[in-house]
């Protein structure tokens, strides 16, 4: 079972709220299924993310995805050495690859729990 | 992604059970469920370059043609010249429509024995080729057989691949030409074998009866092993292709395309009344439809990638068709069909990548040649 900490986009990322901030990532079962990750674009700090909409993306050898957000709100801070660590989504999508903490305004009406998309992820396989 | 709904009106290879032991991961390819690969992506390109690599081509379509006027039949389809293809060897072709644009690109193989002709067709295409095929059959003393779901192919690709295949045959691998096919004995069972494939490298691709394709996947894993033989999935197999400088329908070429502009002419022989001819020859008349398809690399961090647009001079000139990583120049490769004023090697063009204009530069392709 993936972290029941935090909560869960259709689109394999997850979103952790603390009091008036999320922290923003990617499931490791989407890092899985992208592999082989070679380029990772963030927003700035002070940039503004909207929930449900793409904020950044990344890139494998074969292929480029969006990155969405489960909130609103303004950037506070980003993890600027993942792009060049990309290695830590595979070892630790849930803590030590999170992308960005954002200054939450809203957050999107689709989130799910962990046992909700543990499910979401059985019907893929 | 692969979902549940889709899996169940996919198709699947002999070896789909072999390649999910194997860890590969799956996904849809052209109606097929097809291992897109075992391990990292450009790991297996690299290996395919340095030792050998094995491929299940089982998704591709086969079709066997044969009759009084298969012949005849053939020089109607498609676009070179069947009547100069001796028998035992094997010519690249184009299936055009009246308009002169691609439907698919194709191999057309003469039987050893002279007795027909056997076609290789892409994936994606194989329903639509067959509904051309039978639709032209009909003018014609000829039969069109689908041979897609009664035979396997298993392509093996690299330097290393004649010595690997000569220890599972029969007859003397040395004496196949590029670009021909023999009737032989693979672990002991009779089969056909071509000396082609899709990488760039030597190599050969089997076809295989079906029921055999298990067996004879794992001898060439048994006997190759040692010589670093692996499973190469179809991430690769795209790689390998684009760096070789070889067409992939739905990138390159498609039905917007004609084979003229797509530098594919060696394909087109106008000694005979194909579909398609009137209006390539008017394309030809006019000098051409005014843009070509080219190779650029670029160093940039971001690769291109297909629909990313070209840019000169602040204007959209052109839409890559392909990009990949290219393990073994070490840039980034795309093509792209660009104005004839801006296809010479050398050319400073860029692309656009969300908001950012990134550099590339229009070099000669292929972009990789194996020494032979």
């Amino acid at each position: 079972m993936r972290p029941d900490d935090r909560q869960y986009l259709k689109s394999h990322e997850w979103c952790k709220i603390d009091g008036e901030t999320a922290t923003l990532g990617i499931t490791d079962h989407a890092v899985a299924q992208l592999s082989d990750l070679v380029f990772l674009d963030l927003p700035a700090v002070g940039a503004s993310v909207t929930a449900g909409e793409q904020y950044g993306e990344i890139e494998s050898v074969k292929a480029v995805s969006s990155l969405y957000s489960a909130v609103s709100g303004e950037v506070l801070e980003v993890n600027a050495e993942l792009p060049d660590n990309l290695e830590w989504l595979s070892e630790d999508a849930f803590e030590k690859a999170w992308m960005i903490k954002v200054k939450l305004t809203d957050k999107s009406g689709d989130l799910m729990d962990a046992a909700a998309y543990e499910e979401t992820v059985k019907a893929e396989q | 992604m692969p979902t549940a709904k889709l899996r169940g009106l996919m198709r699947t290879t002999a070896l789909e059970s072999i390649h999910t032991q194997a860890g590969a991961r799956l996904v849809p390819f052209a109606g097929w469920n097809m291992p897109v690969q075992y391990g990292p992506i450009l790991d297996e390109a690299r290996i395919v370059r340095s030792k050998a690599g094995l491929f299940d081509l089982g998704h591709m379509g086969r079709v066997n043609v044969h009759g009084p006027q298969a012949e005849d039949f053939l020089q109607k389809l498609q676009t070179n010249d069947a009547s100069k293809i001796p028998p035992g060897r094997i010519r690249y072709s184009m299936i055009l429509n009246e308009d002169g644009l691609t439907q698919d690109d194709i191999l057309v193989y003469r039987n050893p024995k002279n007795d027909g002709f056997f076609l290789v067709i892409n994936a994606g295409n194989t329903e639509r080729d067959l509904e051309i095929m039978r639709t032209t059959a009909k003018d014609f003393e000829c039969e069109v057989q689908d041979r897609t779901a009664d035979t396997g192919m298993i392509a093996i690709q690299g330097p290393l691949s004649e010595q690997i295949t000569q220890r599972l045959t029969a007859s003397d691998l040395s004496e196949l030409k590029y670009y021909a096919w023999m009737d032989t004995e693979i672990c002991g069972q009779p089969m056909t074998i071509s000396r082609t494939g899709y990488t760039g490298e030597d190599g050969f691709e089997v076809y295989v009866p079906a029921g055999h394709e298990a067996d004879v996947w794992n001898a060439f894993l048994e006997v190759g092993g040692d010589d670093g033989l692996q499973p190469i999935g179809l991430g690769a197999r795209d790689t390998l292709r684009h760096e070789a400088g070889m067409p992939l329908y739905g990138h390159e070429i498609n039905e917007t395309t004609n084979p003229l502009e797509a530098g594919l002419d060696f394909a087109v022989k106008f000694t005979h009344d194909f579909t398609g001819r009137a209006a390539l020859e008017a394309v030809q008349q006019k000098g051409g439809t005014g843009r070509k398809l080219v190779g650029m690399t670029a160093a940039s961090k971001r690769c291109p990638r297909q629909g990313y647009p070209i840019v000169h001079d602040g204007k959209d000139v052109g839409a890559v068709c392909s990009g990949s990583i290219s393990p073994t120049l070490g840039t980034n490769i795309a093509t792209a069909y660009v104005p004839d004023a801006l296809a010479e090697p050398g050319t400073e063009l860029q692309f656009r990548v969300r908001e950012a204009l990134e550099p590339c530069v229009v070099v000669p392709t292929p972009f990789y040649k194996r020494s032979r």
